[in-house]
C-alpha cells in the first residue's frame, strides 16, 4: 500500500515535502495506523513522530490521517484508508518540529490560561473536599480529556487565532473546573472569558466534536460557558 | 483575558447578544416587507411612501437600520481579526466599514425623515 508521509527536517530541508513509501501490510490484519507507521521506521528510520502508550490514553500520537484529525494508536486503517492510499501529516495549525512532530507550546499555553485546577478560597477539611453524587456526575464528558490537540487543531477559529481563543480542549476544561461544586472562583474564571476572543470565536462548526478521540463534546461545553456569561451579564 | 478596543462592545457576551438580537430584528423586518409585497394588491410610488411616511415604519426603518449597522460591526470586525494579520491593515479595513456603515444610517435617516 502507498502511504505517502510529510517530511520536514529543518536542519536538512529547505521545505517541507511529502515522501511517498510503499509498505507491505500483512493480510488478514486490520492494522492501526501507529503499527503501519512502526513498518515505515523500519524502512526508512528517519520518519519522527510521538508515541507512548499506543492505547489512546496518553495523546502522544495525534495525527492528520487522510485530512482527518485523530490518535494513530486507536485509528484502524480501515477506517481511513481511501482508494488504497494513506497520507500521513502532522496535526494541522501548529508548527512543525521534525516531520511529524509539532510543537505543542501554543496549546499548552492555551491550557494554562484556564487554570485547569481546583481553586477553593475556603479552609481545607482534615481528609477531603466532599462532592455528591450528582455533583460528581457532572463532570463526565468533561474530565476525560486527554489533551492529544486533535479537536483544537481540527477548529479554524484556532488556525486564525491561537494565541487568543482558548480553543476546545482548553474551553473543555475550562467548563469542567466552572461546573465543579469544589470550585469557589466561578466569578473569576467567568470574567478571564469574557472577551470577543476567548469563547466567542467559536462558531460552533463542530470539527472538534467529529474527530474527538475520546467522543467528547467540546462544543457544548462552550455552549454552557456562554451560557453561564450570558447569565452573568443581564 | 484578551484586551480589544476595536470590537463594538469591548465583551465578547455582548457583541453575541448584539449580533442574535439585530439578527432577529433584520429578520421580522425582511418578513414584513416580503409580506406587504406578497399581500398587496398593486405597489405604487403613493402606497409605497403611505407605507414609510407612518410614524412606526419610520422606527422601524430606522430600528433595523441600526441593527444592520451594528450586525455588520460585529461581523467585518470578526471578519478581520480573523484573517487580517497585520494591524495596520486591519485597523485601515475596521476604519472604512465602520464609515461606511455610518455613512448608510445618517443616510438613511435622511431619507426616513426627508419623506
Amino acid at each position: 500500500m502507498l502511504v505517502s508521509v510529510y517530511r520536514y527536517n529543518p536542519d536538512k530541508d529547505e521545505a517541507p515535502f511529502m515522501q511517498d513509501i510503499e509498505v507491505n501490510i500483512p493480510e488478514g490484519r486490520d492494522l492501526m495506523v501507529l503499527d503501519v507507521l512502526g513498518l515505515i521506521k523500519e524502512i526508512d528510520p528517519s520518519v519522527a513522530y510521538r508515541r507512548a502508550c499506543r492505547e489512546g490514553v496518553c495523546g502522544s500520537d495525534g495525527l492528520n490521517m487522510n485530512g482527518r484529525n485523530g490518535l494513530a494508536c486507536i485509528t484502524p486503517m480501515s477506517e481511513v484508508v481511501k482508494n488504497n492510499k494513506l497520507v500521513i501529516r502532522p496535526l494541522p495549525g501548529l508548527p512543525v518540529i521534525r516531520d511529524l512532530v509539532v510543537d505543542m507550546g501554543m496549546f499548552y499555553k492555551q491550557y494554562e490560561k484556564i487554570k485547569p485546577y481546583l481553586l477553593n478560597d475556603t479552609p481545607p477539611p482534615a481528609i477531603e473536599r466532599l462532592q455528591s453524587l450528582e455533583d460528581r456526575d457532572k463532570l463526565d464528558g468533561l474530565y476525560e480529556c486527554i489533551l492529544c490537540a486533535c479537536c483544537s487543531t481540527a477548529c479554524p477559529s484556532f488556525w486564525w487565532n491561537p494565541d487568543k481563543f482558548v480553543g476546545p480542549s482548553g474551553l473543555l476544561q475550562a467548563y469542567r473546573f466552572l461546573i465543579d461544586s469544589r470550585d469557589t472562583a466561578t466569578a473569576e474564571r467567568l470574567a478571564e472569558l469574557d472577551d470577543p476572543f476567548s469563547v466567542f470565536r467559536c462558531r460552533g462548526i463542530m470539527n472538534c466534536v467529529s474527530v474527538c478521540p475520546k467522543g467528547l463534546n467540546p462544543t457544548k461545553a462552550i455552549g454552557h460557558i456562554r451560557n453561564m456569561l450570558l447569565q452573568r451579564a443581564t | 483575558m484578551v484586551a480589544s478596543v476595536t470590537s463594538l462592545g469591548r465583551s465578547g457576551v455582548y457583541d453575541w447578544l448584539v449580533q442574535r438580537v439585530s439578527a432577529i430584528v433584520l429578520a421580522v423586518y425582511f418578513v414584513f416587507l416580503l409580506g406587504f409585497f406578497a399581500f398587496s394588491s398593486e405597489i405604487t410610488y403613493e402606497i409605497w411612501k403611505g407605507l414609510f411616511s407612518q410614524g412606526w415604519m419610520k422606527i422601524f426603518s430606522l430600528m433595523a437600520l441600526a441593527a444592520l449597522g451594528a450586525h455588520a460591526w460585529v461581523g467585518m470586525w470578526t471578519v478581520s481579526t480573523d484573517y487580517l494579520k497585520n494591524g495596520v491593515t486591519r485597523f485601515i479595513f475596521q476604519a472604512v466599514c465602520g464609515g461606511t456603515m455610518f455613512v448608510y444610517f445618517v443616510w438613511g435617516v435622511q431619507i426616513l425623515w426627508g419623506l
